[in-house]
């Protein structure tokens, strides 16, 4: 279980959110410019309150506390137990230019015995993401599809207890895109990983059958089940469909 | 053609290199990924050099690492001899000379290193000290060279805070510039065309290699 309040401000923008995600998959749905990828960094850590700020943040995570600002506790960023024991793949794929893929995958896994062992890991991945193909190739030799495909890999190595995921399959057409999110929440569900995945695709949200947060302006609008909270969207895309 | 003095300058020069890219490195790394408010602060002071007269920065030291002060007196203890006019001085005073040539090509390079790939690294865990050298460093490797080739190249020809904190004797902190000097009072120019010849070779062989490397790979903007 995911607790998460938030009071703090980014320029003009405020994100004010006070909620606790319950379910292993949780979307968060909002237009751009809604809080999406604010609230995703300051959960994992890339973010965090400026001391003598009035910003406030607290997250805790099956009980641990991840970060407190009024305790100046701030877990470092990290897929270990004793960081946050989450990992974040961003919209960009950041991945390492001057690393191989399979360098990339395993940068994650220095703690990971030996080579076969690394090896035996980042193939695994590779598999799970459809790239096994691509396990010698450089990031410039890449599509923007690919690439994502790899940086999703990378995140899911180090099997942290907390996935957190910014629109990951926007360079993704649809049918790759339904097939490894449908393969990524069976593994993520196999392996008791709570997700956390921000999008503004109303089709990815609903086909996640998940826990949605619906942000609206830096403050959370609604929470529950897709079907309920996002019956507008479902509405719109229907009458979209049906209109063609 | 001083053999000995070149040989003490090549010497100075690596030495003084070496000590530069150790401090410099952690120092650049510290400047690109800190928060602190006083990073600013200790970045002016690592610039100040360049701005600071070489021979007052050479007086400051030759009374500073002198037996005038308790600091100089303490160091001349534990070494058996002070360290002003002496070869270690003469690294002192280069690392602090050319600091500034050292840590702002790393400044540079480091900051231009993609943040989203800094904090790709820190989500999957690396702490600061992986980041660097399997990040920063590799990316800003052109950087690091340019910061080791101008480093060595100052330090090559510095003269100021060498007469100041060295002197001139021969074998210790007799280097090429001193040399040179010398050889201008004594209106012997044939003997300083050479010196600087040698001096101008190294530097341009030097700058050259940089700025070859640069060109070969596209440009400034690959």
């Amino acid at each position: 279980m995911l607790e998460l309040a938030f009071n703090a401000r980014r320029g003009s923008f405020l994100l004010e959110i006070e909620c606790r995600f319950t379910s292993k998959w949780t979307v968060i749905f909002g237009p751009s410019g809604a809080g999406k990828t604010t609230l995703l960094r300051l959960i994992a850590g890339l973010d965090t309150p400026l001391r003598n700020s009035p910003d406030r943040a607290r997250v805790s995570l099956d009980e641990n506390l991840l970060t407190d600002s009024s305790r100046g506790i701030a877990l470092k960023p990290g897929p270990r137990k004793w960081k946050r024991n989450t990992c974040f793949v961003t919209q960009q794929p950041a991945l390492f230019p001057h690393l191989s893929v399979a360098s990339n995958v395993a940068f994650g896994l220095p703690w990971l015995g030996g080579d076969d062992e690394q090896r035996e890991v980042v193939e695994d991945r590779l598999e799970l993401v459809g790239a096994a193909a691509l396990i010698n190739r450089r990031p410039q030799d890449l599509s923007g599809g690919e690439a994502q495909r790899v940086a999703l890999a990378r995140a899911l190595a180090p099997k942290p207890r907390l996935l957190l995921l910014d629109e990951p399959f926007s360079a993704l057409d649809g049918a790759a895109s339904d097939a490894l999110l449908i393969r990524l929440q069976h593994w993520a569900s196999e392996h008791h990983i709570q997700t956390v995945m921000a999008t503004h695709d109303a089709t990815d949200a609903l086909a996640t059958a998940a826990e949605v947060a619906l942000l609206h302006e830096g403050g959370l609008a609604a929470l529950g089940p897709a079907a309920e909270v996002l019956a507008t969207e479902r509405r719109r895309l229907a009458h979209r469909l049906g209109s063609v | 053609m001083d053999w000995q003095a070149l040989a003490l300058t090549l010497k100075l020069a690596t030495v003084t290199t070496a000590i530069l890219l150790a401090i410099a490195i952690p120092l650049a790394a510290l400047l690109v990924l800190g928060r602190s408010r006083w990073l600013a602060a200790l970045e002016a002071l690592a610039a100040l050099p360049l701005v600071l007269p070489p021979t007052v920065l050479g007086f400051f030291l030759l009374v500073l690492l002198g037996t005038r002060t308790a600091f100089g007196r303490g160091i001349a203890t534990i070494l058996g001899h002070p360290l002003a006019f002496s070869f270690a001085g003469l690294v002192v005073g280069s690392v602090i000379y050319s600091l500034p040539f050292a840590v702002q090509p790393l400044v540079a390079g480091f900051a231009a290193v993609d943040s989203t790939l800094v904090d790709a690294a820190r989500l999957l865990g690396a702490s600061r000290f992986r980041v660097v050298t399997t990040l920063l460093l590799p990316l800003a490797r052109r950087s690091l060279i340019a910061a080791a080739v101008l480093s060595f190249l100052h330090t090559m020809g510095e003269f100021g805070v060498v007469l100041m904190l060295g002197g001139d004797i021969p074998g210790a902190t007799r280097t090429l510039s001193i040399v040179l000097y010398n050889q201008v009072e004594n209106f012997d120019y044939a003997a300083a065309n050479r010196t600087a010849a040698i001096l101008l070779g190294l530097s341009a062989i030097a700058l050259a290699a940089i700025y070859l490397g640069r060109s070969s790979r596209g440009g400034r903007r690959a």
